[in-house]
């Protein structure tokens, strides 16, 4: 599940020392926008030791790298690829496969120098342009590296001329837009963050738009806004209850070799019987088929 | 030397505090004898106005001489003018050697540190904290400091360990024969709990108000039968820093994190069921415990019968809310709690005696559920320390803190695993405040600690959702972990604070820290 992935900047112990304890689905160490110019040695370092040492319970764990427009990604791959603990990179400014296909070529040849079965690294693409948008659903298919992607915030909006407003009404295309190229390409879409940190009913509010929308989780800022994402997403026990009968009803069918079936009157074919697995998944109660 | 029970080696006699009765137990201890007390007054009708023109004066009529033992209450805590305008009263007539004995002292009280450089102050019974407890820790007494909780206090008074001369009692509102109010005036701090055995018990009484009204003054706290002496001045205190506005739930995630765990753990409890009592105090973590405890109680459709000790808004919202029947005030933190006090005839003010003390007939903790509270440590016998800081400090008194944990059927400590690098969890703390005998869960963010003396809580967490459970020895491992080794604290031999239990014996000893 990737219901929360919750940035901690790269260069804050604190935060890396106690950032699995606030029990968010994924964490994103950040060597990016989080940290400043000057700390982009010391934060890679810092990352680079807390992969080795640290503790992250159950969280998925990723690396924000900085953009390969910059001088410091190949370095901070290297840090931090030979780390076991590692299970992907998110990687900014993606704008077509091309971007994919280097970001993929560096790791794989770090993951060889390092012992590392070839794959196993994912790719976390954030598409923070326009052309990015446009480019989703190749960037998505790029290669199998690529478990997620998502939208960019402020630069995407800087890339639009356009600002920030209370609904975000400027971003809802391209949300739509990624939705419909990840769930084409079979990977993620997640959500970019909520910044304000402090506005728990707008939070709700836009996590249960993202959520209609298809999205399967959403990037935090805050730890504080693990429990309210969660709770949006998380199946109803009402729902629960539903396709717990639903998965009941569908393996009888099996059983006596039937294909359909009605429960509560209601026509169980495929797609019902699917969501309701996806549901049970949701509730914790079942695994990722 | 001897080792008391929770193995601290303590001397059997200390100088300038006397023959020490040593820790034997929590509840070890029984009272023998009878109450001590004031002498007796007469007043007369001849006398119907017992107002005198200043503070110097009235403690020239109080007959206050050098050696004496005077009395304050902390009702104006950080915002109090009383404690500096009669020391510096004191030291203008020349009087020397008192004993001090407040039921606590804050920040504002810095000044305290001058009257005791001159010889005006020469002993303190009471919380020392800041530059006061570090000046105190250095060697800067010749005898040591007593601390006493919030129930030990007025235990120690009636059992005649310590008999207050005068009584200086700072009153928001009180007439020209002494009434006095807390819940009216400019200086209005509500609840005049800790003043109650004060009155009661000092042989001399002096009413400091700043808002002398027409007689009687009315709602009274403490009557005129308690007062001998009425001075008004112009201010007994800063409205700022006697109470604050509304107190806000932590937004820090660590702390709600931890918040959030305790809650768990009361609602996992046995005491989670209709009648649930409990204090918690006015704290970060306290006061979202108090929050998420509310969404629970209304979820679960629980009504609580009483919220006990200092009160804050989120009490009196569970009050206004049907959540709980009661209010049990001893000191009202905040400007809800002080409106609630005057205006909610369940909304009760207490004494500490009422609250805390161990040698009465029953104070009020001893019906408790749960308490939620804080220390510096916790060592891995759950013995606490809140006296003292990592680097061996006198910084904070011992409040309700061991009052609460032995009366409390379900005594919480909840915070941070480290406090910047100083871990809270430790081999030996470094002063014992409370014992872990009376102390059942420990909560950080790593999750519940349970005594293990306390199987049948073990049983009744272990499997909750979302609750995790760590051994203490994983817990201060972890912490050595985190922190890396600490140097022992460097002390000499001299003792400089005596750390009571609230039964009077002695728990531990502070001593002076090499400079």
């Amino acid at each position: 599940m990737r219901r929360t992935m919750l940035y901690l900047p790269g260069n804050n112990p604190n935060m890396l020392t106690r950032g699995h304890l606030f029990g968010s689905d994924g964490l994103i160490l950040d060597l990016e926008d989080a940290v400043a110019m000057v700390e982009k040695d010391t934060a890679r370092i810092l990352v680079s030791k807390y992969l080795h040492q640290g503790e992250f319970g159950k969280c998925e764990v990723t690396v924000r790298i900085n953009g390969i427009d910059t001088e410091y990604w190949k370095d901070d791959l290297a840090a931090v690829v030979p780390a076991k603990r590692l299970d992907g990179i998110r990687a900014p400014k993606v704008d077509d496969a091309g971007t994919v296909k280097i970001l993929d070529e560096e790791i794989s040849r770090l993951e060889d120098k390092n012992g590392i079965p070839q794959g196993k690294l994912k790719l976390f693409c954030l598409l923070e342009t326009a052309k990015g948008i446009w480019n989703a659903y190749d960037i998505a298919t790029a290669s199998p590296r690529v478990a997620a992607i998502i939208p960019g915030g402020e630069d995407l909006r800087a890339d639009l001329k356009t600002e920030r407003s209370d609904d975000s009404t400027e971003l809802e295309w391209a949300r739509r837009m990624l939705v419909f190229a990840a769930r084409a390409a079979g990977v993620d879409p997640l959500d970019t963050v909520f910044s304000r940190v402090t506005d728990d009913a707008g939070l709700r509010k836009e996590t249960k738009f993202i959520k209609q929308l298809g999205f399967a989780g959403k990037s935090i800022i805050h730890p504080n806004q693990i429990g309210i994402i969660h709770d949006v997403f998380n199946p109803t026990e009402q729902e629960i209850a539903k396709a717990q009968k639903i998965i009941a009803a569908a393996k009888e069918a099996a059983a006596r070799g039937q294909g359909a079936v009605s429960v509560d009157g209601k026509m169980v074919d495929v797609p019902v019987v699917k969501r309701a697995e996806y549901i049970l998944v949701r509730a914790g109660l079942s695994e990722v088929k | 030397m001897t080792i008391n029970a929770v193995k601290r080696e303590i001397p059997d006699y200390i100088e300038g505090y006397g023959k020490v009765r040593h820790y034997q137990g929590a509840f070890a201890r029984t009272p023998e004898g009878r109450v001590a007390g004031a002498g007796l007054r007469c007043v007369n009708s001849d006398k119907t106005d017992k107002r005198v023109s200043s503070i110097k004066e009235a403690i020239k009529a109080s007959g206050l001489k050098s050696g004496m033992t005077v009395s304050f209450h902390h009702h104006l805590r950080n915002g109090d003018y009383v404690v500096n305008m009669v020391l510096d009263a004191c030291a203008e007539l020349g009087i020397k050697g008192l004993t001090l004995f407040p039921t606590a002292l804050f920040g504002v009280h810095k000044k305290v540190l001058e009257h005791i450089k001159s010889g005006v102050v020469t002993k303190i019974m009471g919380s020392v904290n800041g530059p006061i407890g570090q000046y105190i820790s250095e060697g800067g007494m010749e005898v040591p400091v007593v601390l006493r909780s919030h129930g030990g206090r007025p235990r120690a008074v009636m059992a005649g360990d310590v008999h207050i001369d005068v009584a200086f009692i700072g009153a928001p509102t009180a007439d020209k024969y002494g009434n006095i109010c807390g819940t009216l005036g400019k200086s209005a701090c509500g609840s005049l709990g800790y003043a109650f055995t004060d009155a009661d018990y000092a042989d001399k009484v002096v009413v400091i108000t700043d808002n002398l009204v027409q007689y009687p003054a009315a709602p009274v706290s403490i009557p005129q039968t308690k007062a001998d002496i009425v001075v008004e001045v112009e201010s007994i205190g800063d409205p700022a820093g006697i109470v604050s506005g509304t107190t806000k739930v932590t937004r820090d995630p660590l702390r709600l994190l931890i918040s959030n765990y305790a809650s768990k753990l009361i609602e996992a409890s046995p005491y989670f069921t209709d009648g649930l009592s409990f204090q918690t105090g006015a704290g970060g973590i306290p006061l979202a415990v108090t929050a998420f405890m509310k969404e629970a109680m209304i979820k679960k459709g629980i009504k609580g019968s009483f919220g006990l000790g200092g009160i804050t808004g989120y009490f009196v919202e569970l009050l206004k809310e049907g959540l709980v029947d009661k209010l049990m005030d001893v000191q009202s933190f905040d400007l809800d709690a002080v409106r609630s006090i005057g205006e909610n005839p369940n909304h009760i003010e207490i004494s500490a005696d009422w609250y805390a003390n161990p040698w009465n007939a029953g104070a009020a903790v001893n019906m408790l559920d749960v308490v939620i509270l804080g220390a510096t440590e916790v060592d891995t016998d759950f013995n606490a320390n809140v006296n003292t800081e990592a680097d061996g400090a006198l910084l904070h008194g011992t409040g309700g803190h061991q009052d609460t944990a032995a009366g409390a059927k379900l005594t919480i400590i909840a915070q941070p695993l480290l406090r910047g690098r100083i871990p809270c969890v430790t081999d030996k703390v470094y002063s014992v405040t409370t014992p872990g005998e009376v102390i059942d869960a420990i909560v950080t963010e790593y999750g519940v600690t349970i005594n293990p003396r306390r199987k049948d809580l073990l049983d009744a967490v272990s499997g909750v959702k979302g609750l995790p459970l760590v051994s203490m020895e994983e817990l201060a491992a972890r912490a050595v972990k985190m922190s890396g080794p600490t140097d022992p604290v460097a002390t000499t031999d001299r003792i400089i604070g005596v750390v009571e239990w609230r039964d009077g014996t002695v728990i531990d000893v502070v001593r002076q820290l090499k400079k």
